[in-house]
């Protein structure tokens, strides 16, 4: 069962990467590895999801409006079936996220994803996010107040 | 009512065929793309997804094109668009206290855990137009500081562990979340229909609905406790997965309003809230959303009732800028049938006027 949920989070992990990707660097990624056979097990689709928030941020849930989303789904010869969703309408990105999720469960390829796919996605996002950071900081007030009758 | 008529279809395949022209304008201009929308008109895309209620930033930018920039039509091509759409179902509350904070400010709080971030805004501008963007303009680039680790807790959240202001209502177990894209609005409306009707609502009309309450009809003593713009994760829960799936991010702004006081014999006096969520940097937007919200609470808080902005039916059904224009553009549609028999009917009325002022001083005559 923990090895359930180890997988479940690192997939979920390896899912949180990917979705920030554009479907370029995914396959320019996946280039680098000798993929096994695959095909889809459901082809790329665009709908909605309906995005909730909650009253007062913290409370009962809303429907604020509604996104697109693809998803897709894909099987390895060895029997692996990945996931892929993402929000917008690119269903080829969808598909790359599904492959490598499946790639993700696999025994033989699973590293190698991970390794070469997935962590380096995860450095930029990581970097784009770093730098996002650092130019808000420069934002940041430094508050003083004027005691009346001075200055 | 309006009566079909046909005849006008040359004219009308021309008339597009000219509005294709106009919108492209001088032809020795380059064409605007998208991702020149997308990135330098971003308040406008935001303003579309907000008010089409769809999150996707191309298919708005592609809307604002092909409306020539009128931000009401581009709406509604959104808000058509969605209608061809399947949908899968709906994502689990985004948490807004995990917020990748770009910008956030506080009126109540100097000192705020996370501090105050202004990030780009146009507060504190001086409003003057600035040739030197007319042409070739290169910014600087951003300063840079040390980005802190320290998490950036909701001001409301705050104030609420010394109970000094009210707790979000929750939700009872197994309850359904009201979604007026799938049922006809019925009145009274829960807050999740309140707040997803407000979520979509024109920004100009809850600007004035917000604006009122200020001006003394319906007031409530507004400060901005918090307002917050940033990126937040999405995750959708899905069967055939097995667990709640990352989907990417999303930018919201968020205001929380912290007004006057409620209590009771029983309960001890606090502040009360009223809450603005929109897509993108909407920050006009969801501080009048806040406002009306919390002039909309007014029946639950046992206030007196009589405020244009207090009114749900009222504001309800009057903040959606696709019903509006339908409405009224619908005017401009040919009415002729219509006219015809209000034309017959104010003739009888004049000749009927006609003889009685004949008749009478003639009578006065024969007298």
């Amino acid at each position: 069962m923990t090895q359930h949920n180890d997988q479940q989070a690192q997939r979920k992990a390896a899912m949180a990467v990917l979705a920030h990707a554009e479907a370029g660097e995914i396959a320019a990624r996946l280039r680098i590895l000798a993929l096994p056979g695959h095909q889809d097990l459901r082809e790329g689709e665009s709908g909605l999801v309906m995005l909730r928030g909650r009253v007062g941020g913290d409370g009962a849930p809303f429907n604020l409006g509604e996104a697109t989303v693809s998803r897709a789904a894909v099987r390895l010869a060895s029997g692996e079936v990945g996931f892929g969703y993402t929000l917008g309408r690119d269903r080829e990105k969808a598909r790359l996220i599904a492959l490598c999720d499946a790639l993700a469960q696999s025994r033989d390829f699973g590293a190698a994803v991970e390794r070469d796919v997935i962590a380096p996605l995860r450095q930029e996002l990581l970097a784009r996010r770093k730098q996002t950071a650092a130019q808000t900081a420069a934002t940041k007030v430094d508050f003083y107040t004027m005691v009346r009758g001075e200055g | 009512m309006y009566v079909a008529v046909k005849g006008g279809e040359r004219a009308i395949e021309n008339a597009h065929r000219l509005l294709a022209n106009a919108r492209r304008g001088d032809q020795s201009v380059p064409e605007v793309t998208l991702d020149q929308i997308s990135e330098q008109l971003g308040l406008a895309v935001d303003r579309v997804m907000s008010e089409g209620s769809l999150y996707d930033r191309e298919l708005a930018a592609l809307a604002i094109k092909q409306a020539r920039g009128d931000l009401i039509e581009a709406i509604f091509l959104v808000r058509a668009f969605r209608a061809t759409l399947p949908r899968f179902g709906a994502s689990e509350p985004v948490d807004t206290g995990a917020m990748r904070v770009q910008r956030r400010v506080s009126s109540t709080f100097k000192d705020i855990p996370g501090g105050q971030i202004l990030g780009p805004t146009f507060d504190y501008t001086h409003r003057l137009l600035d040739p030197t963007l007319a042409e070739g303009f290169v910014p600087e680039e951003p300063a840079t500081g040390e980005a802190s680790t320290a998490a950036t807790p909701r001001v409301t959240d705050i104030l609420g562990r010394d109970g000094l202001i009210e707790s979000s209502p929750q939700a009872e177990e197994g309850a359904s979340v009201g979604d007026l894209t799938r049922e006809p609005l019925n009145f009274p409306a829960d807050r999740d229909l309140r707040l997803q009707n407000l979520a979509r609502g024109d920004e100009g009309f809850l600007l004035a609905m917000g604006y009122s309450t200020q001006r003394g009809y319906g007031r409530n003593h507004p400060f901005a406790g918090e307002i917050r713009f940033g990126e937040v994760e999405v995750e959708f829960f899905t069967e055939d997965v097995g667990f709640a799936v990352p989907l990417g991010a999303i930018e919201l702004t968020e205001c929380q309003m912290v007004n006057q006081f409620k209590g009771s014999a029983t309960e001890a006096p606090c502040f009360t809230r009223g809450y603005g969520l929109a897509f993108g940097q909407s920050e006009r937007k969801t501080m009048s959303m806040a406002l009306v919200d919390r002039a909309l609470r007014a029946r639950e808080l046992g206030e007196e009732v009589g405020a244009p902005a207090q009114d749900e039916e009222f504001v309800m059904s009057h903040s959606d800028n696709v019903q509006a224009t339908g409405f009224v553009e619908h005017l401009k549609l040919p009415h002729y049938v219509d006219f015809q028999s209000e034309l017959g009917l104010l003739r009888k009325l004049r000749q009927e006027f006609a003889e009685a002022n004949t008749a009478e001083p003639m009578k006065e005559a024969a007298e």
